[in-house]
């Protein structure tokens, strides 16, 4: 009665907790519930029965999936284009963080970094009214330029082969201030007298970036890291929608989990279906989060996520 | 002696600004082509310096604006509300798993943490929305599902909980309650981090298409950017808003030049606001690396 055991807590916490349900409400209704509806991948999805009254229909929905051929072909994109944004991202940040840090102007310095940051503002809507200005068959600048040194016009929209090498370069470019920035905040917080004291021994810049800058910058990409390995199974669903669309053409080589989950619920509306790849998508994130988290603490346990 | 950083600047001073030209250069394309006469796309293409100069496209736009001042309507009452309600939730939830006496922080943390590594999948989570919550064509569903992040929960934890304790522990030997405490000194002393989540949240806001895509179907309800995705992939669809808006529309309507003055237009305040948006961000993002 008095302040003593389980409800003796919920009592004197009571504020605390009042100021928590709002949160809590949240994540059970939009996020906890979900999970309950994946019981959806092993039923046939009717309307009447919804989510738990339709029948069950064992591992068919992965079935179909799997035997549909897209399985494989839609989890090794993902894979790769996640592979290739951690690479080339990273690289192209840190490489430009050091820059900026290294050279002194000041004016320089802050234009350069605005206009770097000023793609990460603008949504993939806008992307793709840009990617359609420069890629267009008809108009587009790429196949103006072409035609103006007397090449023949190439049909980007119809050819799978291009989308790899543009998508990686419009991740790159919608990225590079962002971790720039972010970066640059880790070199920032670099001790001085690091340099200070690499000055005095005779080293030279770049020996300095070398055996000091990039060294102190391995907690920060370790981070980013871990964080970018348990997403490598989730695509940007924004970024593949508003570059490449519905466009068949293209799947080959734009197709990611995301996008085909997607379109077989909203377009071929093969709901058990979509809900099976979704939780495939599910279970392969979360065992990447484990096996990196496990990787990161057996080299380091605090830089590990949990 | 000095040959390394001559060569260092050299280098510095030409990568940052290839890629800075990198950044820059599909704005400004964009931006000529919006004032690009039509006949002159539909038959050079896209170029990156206006030849024959022409402002038709936004004449049009601004002739005729009830569609896109709709859809202007609809993104700014998102973007206020969301952001005000997603803001102070953020930071209610964040102060009390910050408080270190509070008994059960461990476990509500991972609660919410949880989410991030598992989820129920696009599927249930769609059908949710709109077989259980019937929220399908509603204003609320442009804020609902986006309304709490656990990403910035924990940026805003981390930065709560180097406010030192004892002003919580003199404030309450003073009497005041957990929630006053909050609202009276833990929200003012986070400044900074309210500021930046507030961008963060309020940048998810104006750029969000996808929960239009998915839920919202009449035309009232569109906000800009899906408005925007709409209109670029369907010239009929143009047509049609234009001829709404009262405009006399024939068939050369300058559609391409067209596409391009409307995602100006939707761009427009998120450039104009960047700039000064800019400086807050870079220190919002030092709080958040420093503290991971």
């Amino acid at each position: 009665m008095n302040g003593q055991g389980f409800w003796g807590d919920v009592r004197k916490y009571r504020t605390l907790l009042l100021m928590l349900t709002p949160a809590v409400l949240f994540f059970i209704l939009f996020a906890y519930v979900p999970m309950a509806g994946i019981v959806l991948a092993f039923k046939q999805f009717n309307y009447d029965g919804g989510i738990f009254g339709s029948p069950w229909n064992g591992f068919d929905n992965f079935r179909f999936f799997f035997d549909s051929g897209n399985a494989w072909m839609v989890t090794r994109n993902t894979a790769l284009y996640n592979i290739a944004f951690i690479l080339v991202n990273n690289l192209l940040q840190i490489f430009a963080a050091i820059l900026l840090f290294e050279v002194a102007g000041k004016w320089f310095r802050k234009i350069t970094q605005t206009v770097l940051f000023l793609p990460y503002f603008i949504s993939w809507v806008v992307v793709g009214a840009i990617a359609y200005n420069l890629f267009n068959y008809d108009v587009g600048t790429v196949n103006a330029v072409l035609k103006a040194v007397g090449m023949e016009p190439i049909d980007i929209y119809n050819t799978a082969a291009y989308w790899p090498v543009i998508l990686v370069a419009v991740a790159a470019w919608k990225t590079l201030g962002y971790g720039t920035v972010m970066y640059l905040a880790a070199i920032t917080s670099i001790d001085t007298e690091m340099y200070e004291a690499a000055e005095i021994d005779g080293a030279n810049v770049f020996q300095r970036i070398m055996r000091i800058t990039v060294p102190n910058l391995f907690p920060t990409v370790i981070i980013l890291f871990l964080l970018a390995v348990g997403n490598i199974f989730r695509g940007d669903f924004g970024m593949y929608y508003n570059m490449v669309g519905n466009n068949g053409l293209l799947f080959s080589s734009t197709d990611v989990i995301d996008t085909f989950v997607f379109r077989s619920l909203t377009t071929s509306n093969e709901i058990g279906m979509s809900a099976a790849a979704g939780f495939y998508q599910s279970v392969l994130g979360f065992a990447t989060i484990m096996l990196a988290n496990y990787a990161v603490r057996k080299y380091d346990k605090e830089r590990a996520l949990f | 002696m000095k040959t390394d950083r001559l060569l260092l600047a050299g280098i510095g001073y030409t990568a940052l600004t290839v890629l800075a030209v990198f950044c820059l250069f599909p704005f400004i394309l964009v931006v000529s082509s919006s004032l690009t006469q039509e006949s002159t796309i539909i038959e050079n293409g896209y170029q990156l310096f206006p030849s024959a100069f022409s402002t038709e496209a936004y004449r049009l736009l601004f002739d005729y604006p009830a569609q896109m001042l709709k859809a202007y309507g609809i993104t700014i009452g998102v973007t206020a509300i969301g952001t005000v309600a997603g803001l102070f939730l953020t930071a209610m939830t964040a102060y009390v798993l910050a408080r270190k006496d509070f008994k059960w922080r461990g476990k509500f943390s991972f609660f919410f943490f949880f989410t991030t590594l598992f989820s129920g999948g696009l599927v249930p989570w769609y059908l949710l929305i709109v077989n259980y919550l019937h929220l399908k064509d509603t204003f609320v569903v442009l804020i609902l599902p986006m309304l709490l992040n656990v990403f910035y929960m924990i940026v805003m934890k981390s930065f709560m909980s180097g406010i030192p304790e004892a002003i919580t522990e003199s404030a309450k030997i003073d009497g005041a309650g957990d929630f006053l405490i909050f609202r009276r000194l833990i929200l003012p002393l986070s400044k900074p981090a309210l500021a930046t989540i507030g961008l963060f949240i309020a940048l998810g806001y104006w750029n969000d298409w996808y929960n239009a895509l998915l839920f919202v179907q009449k035309d009232d309800l569109m906000p800009l950017q899906y408005y925007l995705y709409r209109m670029l992939g369907n010239m009929d669809g143009m047509r049609k808003a234009m001829m709404q808006s009262g405009a006399v529309v024939n068939m050369d309507l300058p559609t391409e030049s067209l596409k391009m003055a409307m995602t100006i237009v939707a761009t427009g305040p998120i450039m104009l606001a960047y700039p000064f948006i800019q400086r807050y961000f870079v220190r919002g993002l030092t709080i958040g690396s420093v503290k991971g």
